[in-house]
């Protein structure tokens, strides 16, 4: 009573089925995978929207010329105008509530209180010099126009998508992996699965072939999201987007593998998984741009996976790149991916 | 030592195996035969080594020293996987994905073999048809081993491996697994099973090895081991005060006696005509009787009568 497989049973479809299966099983996971990246979008989108340029704050002392000094810099929409007590101004100076104090005494031309140290009150004091000249009858002798409408490619938002996406490729690849073998080798599945025929490497296959659906639909579900939500685009090429995406993910999930390849408790792969995903969190430039870190430490920041991948695909999204201008990172994370699969296929324990 | 030759008899042999952990002799210089066709029974306390030898002869594990030959093969060539297409294994404590049905299970590990029945006769044989949409982790005990067994049956193997099949599970659910284990015998198969209960022993093994710290200390039927004893009844007593062992080990028909925890056990031949001259010595010597029970004697009087220690002592 035997009888030949049909294709639909190959251990191969099988393994992999299991895996994908499994994983719908577990709601936390699913949410982690999908949900996380994409609230988080929406939760940074909102908190760094482009509210058109700051307003400064000006104070101005209560006095006899109050009323003329108000009505000059209320000519400049970029000024918020104070009037102050004398005993109040000096404490709103003080505490940051106004960045630059007019106050005026006789005929003597007012007097511009601020902090040259700081940025924004610079820009203040500069403002309101501008407008109280003007109002005493400075002319320009250039007529400047200012562009200042903001493009798509250039927004917070636009920088953070493909960060998200590079920073989901990187926990659902190792997670995805390195989980599922610590699981299976703590609870003697592995070794249940090792005593039968079954190929060592249609095992390693199947949860890499599981990986790569997760990872079409978790790229389509966050930049999908950044697209409907935030307008954001992707200026270059969208099959250079795609095989960064994939080589990210075969990346991540090799670097899975050497985590999970002899760890024998899911707290030891927990950790591991920790100490090689913390500097990436870190360093990498996701939430902010990595050239902020010093030049001393640029070769070990540029050289991380996920750093590659975030720049390639930043560059490709905002910047309009293509594929032949992503083939160096390309090369680099193919470099990765292959020297964390042998040494964790060297290194691998299945007992 | 006796030695064992290849025949095309047997079914699984080992010689002179020795697996050391760090500083602890696991096997300590094993030899053992086990016949196509039988049932054979690895039996001793938790620790003797039974694990160890049974996950070497699966080709789990290498062994330090000795030789291992499985349906004429041995293990670490290139045909490990021929090999494996062969065997049925089911390990102590493998746990099977929680949240994928039974029939899932069975098909994934069906899907692992070249021939085989299909997955569902495979269930229907472990009486699992009404659970096979059922998540592993909703089964019961009983439920899980029978699924753990079908896994190991879905090859329709020569030699089926079982280490402590029952342990854990209720007396029906033993019962179960011992029909599916005499079911698979019907069919000619041979069974290799460790165990630390007698009474499971004596129900499935054709023969036993008794094993402690690393050897085997008897093999045999389970008839032939408890013949061993001289005799096949057990009286067990205690009495209050000191008792003189040797004035009980020469009454009539005593073949043995020993002391154990809670009293005195002796090994008879006619408790009809040893308890009546127990009792009237015992008076003689003025101590009262608290309690006294008779037993056919069993493989784990067997196992104390050559270790002093009963199988559970560890």
């Amino acid at each position: 009573m035997t009888e030949r497989k049909s294709p639909a049973d190959s251990a191969l479809w099988q393994l992999t089925r299991a895996r994908i299966v499994g994983f719908l099983r577990e709601p936390e996971a699913v949410f982690w995978v999908f949900a996380f990246p994409v609230l988080m979008a929406l939760a940074l989108g909102i908190a760094y929207r482009n509210q058109g340029p700051p307003r400064s704050r000006i104070g101005i002392e209560e006095g006899p010329r109050a009323g003329v000094i108000a009505a000059a810099l209320a000519r400049d929409a970029e000024l918020e105008i104070l009037r102050l007590a004398p005993a109040e101004a000096a404490t709103a100076l003080r505490r940051g509530r106004i960045a630059v104090l007019v106050s005026a005494s006789g005929a003597a031309p007012p007097v511009l209180t601020y902090d040259p140290s700081r940025p924004e009150t610079r820009l203040a004091y500069l403002a309101t010099r501008d407008a109280l000249e003007r109002a005493a009858g400075r002319a320009d002798k250039l007529d400047l126009r200012a562009d200042t409408r903001v493009r798509p490619g250039a927004r917070y938002i636009d920088f953070l998508i493909p960060g998200l996406i590079g920073l989901n490729l990187l926990g659902t690849g190792m997670w995805g992996v390195g989980f599922p073998i610590a699981t299976a080798r703590q609870q003697k599945l592995l070794k249940r699965l090792i005593a039968t025929p079954m190929r060592r490497r249609d095992y390693l296959m199947s949860l890499m072939l599981a990986r790569l659906v997760w990872l079409a639909l978790e790229v389509i579900a966050v930049l999908g999201f950044g697209i409907l939500a935030f307008g954001t685009i992707v200026r270059g090429s969208w099959l250079a987007f795609a095989l960064v995406a994939l080589v990210g993910a075969l990346v991540f999930s090799a670097l899975g593998l050497l985590v999970a390849c002899r760890a024998r408790t899911i707290e030891a792969v927990s950790g591991l998984m920790n100490v090689v995903m913390l500097p990436m969190w870190l360093l990498s430039g996701s939430f902010f741009s990595a050239d902020r870190f010093p030049p001393v430490m640029q070769p070990l920041v540029q050289a991380l996976p996920l750093t590659l991948v975030n720049n390639a695909l930043r560059s490709i999204a905002n910047e309009g790149a293509g594929l032949a201008a992503v083939m160096p990172p390309l090369a680099a994370l193919g470099l990765w991916g292959l020297a964390g699969f042998i040494v964790a296929l060297r290194l691998f324990r299945w007992e | 030592m006796h030695s064992t030759s290849v025949t095309a008899a047997s079914a699984l042999l080992c010689r002179g195996l020795i697996k050391r952990y760090d500083d602890v002799v696991a096997v300590d210089g094993l030899d053992l035969e086990v016949r196509a066709g039988e049932c054979f029974g690895l039996l001793g306390p938790n620790g003797a080594g039974k694990t160890t030898t049974i996950e070497i002869l699966e080709g789990l594990m290498p062994a330090d020293a000795g030789e291992v030959s499985v349906l004429g093969e041995r293990w670490g060539g290139p045909h490990d996987r021929d090999l494996r297409e062969r065997l049925g294994i089911q390990l102590q404590e493998t746990k099977l994905s929680d949240k994928y049905t039974v029939a899932e299970t069975v098909r994934l590990f069906r899907s692992f073999y070249r021939r085989g029945p299909r997955p569902d006769e495979v269930i229907r044989r472990v009486s699992l048809e009404e659970k096979a949409g059922t998540w592993v982790v909703k089964l019961s005990g009983g439920q899980r081993q029978r699924l753990s067994l079908a896994c190991a049956l879905v090859n329709a193997p020569e030699v089926l491996f079982l280490d402590e099949p029952t342990t854990g599970l209720d007396p029906q659910s033993r019962r179960q697994v011992w029909d599916l284990v005499d079911d698979f015998r019907r069919e000619g198969g041979t069974v290799l099973l460790t165990t630390h209960y007698m009474d499971e022993a004596q129900r499935l093994c054709d023969r036993v090895a008794i094993m402690d710290h690393g050897r085997i200390i008897a093999i045999g039927t389970p008839a032939q081991l408890i013949a061993t004893l001289g005799a096949d009844h057990v009286v067990e007593f205690s009495v209050e005060g000191a008792l003189d062992l040797d004035s009980i080990a020469g009454l009539p028909g005593v073949s043995q006696a020993r002391r154990e925890a809670g009293g005195v056990a002796l090994i008879v031949r006619e408790p009809h005509v040893s308890i009546p001259a127990l009792l009237a010595a015992l008076t003689r010597q003025g101590l009262p009787l608290l309690s006294l029970t008779t037993h056919h004697a069993t493989l784990e009087d067997v196992f104390v009568s050559l270790t002093g220690r009963t199988l559970r002592d560890d």
